[in-house]
């Protein structure tokens, strides 16, 4: 497998405070990495360290064997795309105008924009929702429109930061799927999640945090496991067998 | 190829090509009744004669000397002056609501035009308009810029600040700016204070051609980058990290950004003084008729932002003759209301 992006010892401090240390971690072509841990693990952190939006302290960041800090800005765009946590939008563009933004990188071919900003609004189910203004939707239409946006932009390589955070459970689901089928197209994602349980069930592999560190690496039955759970989050839980699928369930305890 | 987009894609077009079009014949209307219209009344077709001698197309007997003169030495480039002062004012509007992501800036708002001023009385008062005229555009467009520069330093757009750190640095920058031009004023010579009254009111009665063909090549260059801006801008509105996801070098756009604008606001200031709120009621206007898109927004405002001070010179010119009405009066008196309304709305929709 081709390794698509690489983090080499990166390490990001605040003052006195370490948000990120040691981290080492190659992410390859074809799969789905999520990332959890607890509130302040430095997810988020790592993630715009990946994507080149926070420079590392220590350590760095290679994309396809090259420095991140060596790409203009639009070569990085054909490369990688990016779902932050906030989609604020400051004036009232429709949907589509917005989902047709993430054909900006590339080069104009009108054809083919049109057809890839229509398959990305059928993914999320906004076709209804097309000529919505985007600030008038809700959380989760709003997130669902960043998503389609991301998905127009057809790079090799995804960083997407809790896209499923504002969604209902349906949309939970399909989003993960779009991922999941991305990667088996071809592409790396690197996807931050809360649940344990949708990383479980669409993740080839999961990176768990605790105080900026790597605490453990590997595949869903690898890492969910009822000890490394209890210490890292400090809360009691139960891992099962899920009834329908060959993946682990992570249940809270009192 | 799915028809429901590109029909929509394709109305969103047709409209925006209706609407520079009617609003490109609304300029026309309105300078060709500027040319027209005043203390001495003019039928247009004797306008139109006036035009034509100078152009050589009609014997100069046709014309008396007299309205020769009021509608080729006064009228057009007064006209004209007005036109693109109010291009330039909504255009460099336009732009700063992108940069700060903020409907509400407006280059009198964010302290632009103060800027400005400061740097067109600075360059009076110190003596350096002595060197040639344009000194004083020259020296409007840095004290534009630098006012820019800083109140974006201070009310950069991100998580934490609405439009309370925005307004507040705004007023800021004004206040520094206005204090800064009291010193000057005060230690103006009583030659330069008549100039400089000027720049308080702000007025088109001193156009003459000389400062027509100073200030179009200015005006046309910041034109024309803000126009090459508008796929920046639409990106922009996304917030200034997703801009840089989509490949924007943002630091650069900024910077150009900050410095067209600073052109145009620096070209209007230098040559009318401060006209405020054309900046922040065109766009708005211009937004609503043919949406947010910049590629149509950017060109419609700078044609409405030329009919309304065409309109409005016009206006203060022929309202109560023979003394005029200041242009910077009548324009306040129609955009504070506005902005109220609009900071209002803003509240309303939960941007505090």
């Amino acid at each position: 497998m081709t390794v698509a992006l690489e983090l080499q010892d990166v390490a990001v401090s605040r003052g006195a405070r370490n948000i990120l240390q040691d981290v080492t971690l190659a992410f390859e072509a074809g799969t789905v990495t999520a990332l959890v841990g607890p509130n302040g693990a430095g997810k988020s952190t790592l993630l715009a360290v990946a994507c080149g939006d926070l420079p590392a302290d220590a350590g760095q960041v290679l994309l396809h064997g090259r420095p991140l800090a060596g790409f203009a800005a639009r070569a990085l765009a054909q490369e990688r795309a990016v779902m932050p946590q906030e989609h604020g939008i400051r004036f009232a563009f429709s949907v589509e105008e917005v989902v047709a933004m993430g054909r900006l990188p590339h080069r104009v071919d009108a054809l083919r924009d049109h057809a890839l900003v229509e398959a990305a609004l059928d993914a999320t189910e906004l076709q209804a929702l097309r000529l919505r203004d985007v600030q008038q939707l809700s959380g989760g239409e709003a997130a669902r429109t960043t998503f389609a946006r991301v998905l127009a932009q057809q790079t090799p390589l995804l960083m997407l930061d809790e896209p499923t955070a504002a969604l209902d459970l349906r949309h939970q689901e399909r989003t993960l799927r779009s991922v999941r089928a991305l990667a088996d197209a071809g592409a790396c994602v690197v996807v931050v999640l809360h649940d344990l349980n949708l990383a479980a069930g669409h993740a080839d592999r999961i990176v768990l945090l605790e105080q900026g560190r790597v605490a453990a690496d590997g595949t869903p039955a690898a890492v969910l496991t009822e000890p490394t759970l209890r210490r890292v989050y400090q809360q009691d839980v139960v891992v099962m067998q899920h009834p329908r699928r060959p993946v682990p369930l992570v249940v809270v305890t009192d | 190829m799915s028809p429901s987009a590109s029909r929509s894609f394709l109305r969103r077009r047709r409209r925006g090509q209706w609407m520079l079009a009617l609003s490109a014949m609304l300029l026309l209307l309105a300078m060709l009744a500027s040319f027209a219209v005043g203390p001495l009344r003019l039928p247009p077709l004797e306008v139109l004669q006036a035009v034509g001698v100078k152009l050589g197309l009609v014997d100069p007997a046709a014309v008396s000397s007299r309205d020769l003169a009021v509608v080729w030495q006064l009228r057009i480039p007064r006209a004209l002056l007005g036109a693109m002062v109010g291009a330039a004012l909504a255009m460099a509007g336009a732009s700063l609501q992108g940069l700060f992501g903020n409907p509400l800036a407006d280059p009198g708002i964010v302290g632009v035009s103060q800027g400005a001023a400061l740097g067109a009385v600075a360059a009076i008062v110190l003596g350096a308009a002595s060197i040639g005229g344009w000194m004083i555009p020259l020296a409007a467009f840095a004290g534009g810029a630098l006012a820019i520069s800083l109140t974006y330093l201070l009310a950069r757009p991100g998580r934490a600040t609405g439009n309370a750190t925005l307004l507040l640095v705004g007023i800021a920058m004004a206040a520094l700016c206005s204090a800064l031009i009291g010193f000057l004023t005060y230690i103006a010579t009583e030659s330069q204070l008549q100039s400089l009254v000027f720049w308080q009111l702000g007025s088109l009665a001193s156009a003459d051609w000389r400062d027509v063909l100073a200030v179009a090549p200015l005006f046309l260059l910041g034109a024309v980058a803000c126009l090459h801006l508008a796929v920046p801008l639409d990106m922009l509105a996304l917030g200034e990290r997703q801009a840089q996801h989509l490949g924007l070098d943002v630091p650069r756009t900024r910077r150009q950004l900050v410095a067209f604008s600073a052109l145009l606001v620096g070209a209007a200031v230098a040559f009318a003084g401060s006209i405020g709120f054309v900046g922040l009621v065109v766009p708005h206007v211009a937004r609503m008729l043919v949406g947010p898109g910049h590629r149509w927004m950017l060109p419609l405002s700078g044609l409405l932002g030329a009919v309304l001070v065409v309109v409005a010179d016009t206006a203060a010119r022929t309202l109560d003759p023979p003394s005029e009405i200041p242009l910077g009066l009548f324009s306040a008196s129609l955009g504070a209301p506005f902005f109220l309304w609009l900071v209002l709305q803003q509240r309303r929709k939960g941007h505090s």
